[in-house]
């Protein structure tokens, strides 16, 4: 029998094109990856069932770590560092203080008295960790409520500008660590502002829970 | 590619007497390579949707200049909650005094069984006219920033529409301290 000879292809694949599409998208995450900002100041937040997604744009957010202490930063856009070059113009005016309005701007965070500020803006950037630092002092009871003064710095830079107020709150911190910062929001008039939390998921059997099975539009 | 080529040197021509060395193929078998780069690709995108914090909104109430004129919340639809040290919950209906204070007066904790919070808030909710109920609640000194945001979670899982985070006043911080002793919680 004369069978024509069909010539044996190998099963075999080149991976050669697949891997590169691979490594394309693995390079492509890595890079787009923002990693987490060493943190200076540890905070854990709690958990709560908002499904909004914190805002990343011209925030100004308020940082309470366990211990109650009060720290206040900004983002690190373009904008931001305008706006921090502005907030520092406002504080050495109105103080009476003079310091390096660079390295106010470049700070990740502040964490400190108005009066302290030239000296904490001289310790290195890496050596600013949130437990060696006193915090912004907000508690009226003790030392007056400094914090509210930041704020209204800060509100008269944002003025007419939008402003996502934030706040990360640590589990542990007491509540009048809290409530010191919600005065400050109130004294100027800042009604509005978002907690940052973990996700959490919806208990089932719930009000909440069954809106959103409905596909009810959430008002958080 | 993608296999070792292990024939013999299968393509060669072998002149007579001419011996001929293997020759090893250059390819290498990127299987595993391919599948690393996939494993890490899964690993960034997972991490990097997952670990997004979201914000929970609070909207705070304007201070009354006059006591007076602050809003008053109708007495039969009051809930009043208190946060107390470590986790502990209690609440009371209406309004609190001392002759009632003892009946009135009771613990509750952030889980969902019999004497969860959870509970608690939607029977009142079911008892009392929509637009009378309110939750006020009222963070003691000693109750921690989670307890706080817990208990404002509790509102929007309830789906309370109205709720106000209030200071706590002198007698229900005794009070809470009272019956913290009683139960034995330090």
């Amino acid at each position: 029998m004369g069978r024509p000879k069909i010539p044996r292809k190998s099963t075999a694949i080149d991976m050669t094109a697949m891997c590169d599409v691979a490594f394309l998208l693995l390079s492509f995450f890595i890079l787009t990856t923002k990693f987490k900002p060493a943190e200076a100041i540890a905070v854990s937040t709690p958990s709560s069932v908002a499904s909004k997604v914190a805002p990343d744009k011209d925030v100004v957010l308020v940082t309470i770590d366990p211990t109650g202490k009060v720290f206040l930063s900004m983002g690190d856009d373009k904008r931001d560092l305008a706006k921090k070059e502005a907030l520092a113009d406002a504080i050495m005016k109105t103080k009476g203080i003079t310091f390096d309005k660079q390295k106010f701007a470049k700070a990740h965070f502040w964490g400190c008295s108005f009066s302290q500020l030239p000296s904490y803006l001289s310790i290195p950037e890496e050596n600013r960790k949130g437990n060696a630092l006193a915090g912004i002092p907000a508690d009226s009871t003790k030392g007056g409520n400094e914090f509210a003064e930041w704020m209204t710095f800060i509100k008269t830079v944002y003025m007419g500008d939008k402003m996502n107020l934030l706040l990360k709150g640590d589990n542990a911190a007491k509540y009048p660590a809290f409530k010191s910062v919600i005065d400050a929001f109130k004294k100027n008039d800042l009604m509005k502002f978002q907690m940052v939390t973990n996700p959490e998921s919806i208990p089932t059997g719930t009000e909440l829970w069954r809106k959103s099975i409905k596909g009810e539009k959430r008002d958080d | 590619m993608a296999e070792m080529d292990t024939s013999s040197g299968g393509g060669h021509k072998k002149g007579p007497g001419v011996k001929k060395g293997k020759k090893l193929s250059t390819r290498v078998d990127l299987t595993p390579m391919v599948d690393l780069g996939f494993l890490l690709i899964t690993f960034f995108i997972f991490t990097t949707t997952m670990s997004q914090p979201t914000a929970m909104k609070l909207f705070l109430p304007k201070d009354a200049d006059n006591p007076e004129d602050q809003n008053k919340a109708k007495e039969s639809g009051a809930l009043t909650v208190l946060l107390g040290k470590d986790n502990h919950v209690f609440y009371y209906e209406g309004i609190l005094d001392n002759s009632n204070a003892s009946t009135k007066f009771k613990s509750a904790n952030f889980g969902n069984g019999e004497d969860g919070l959870r509970t608690e808030i939607i029977r009142k909710k079911a008892s009392t006219p929509d637009k009378d109920f309110v939750v006020v609640i009222k963070p003691g000194a000693e109750c921690t920033y989670k307890n706080v945001v817990d208990a404002l979670d509790e509102m929007s899982i309830s789906d309370v529409k109205r709720y106000a985070l209030v200071d706590i006043s002198e007698v229900e911080t005794q009070l809470i301290k009272a019956t913290e002793g009683a139960t034995g919680a330090k």
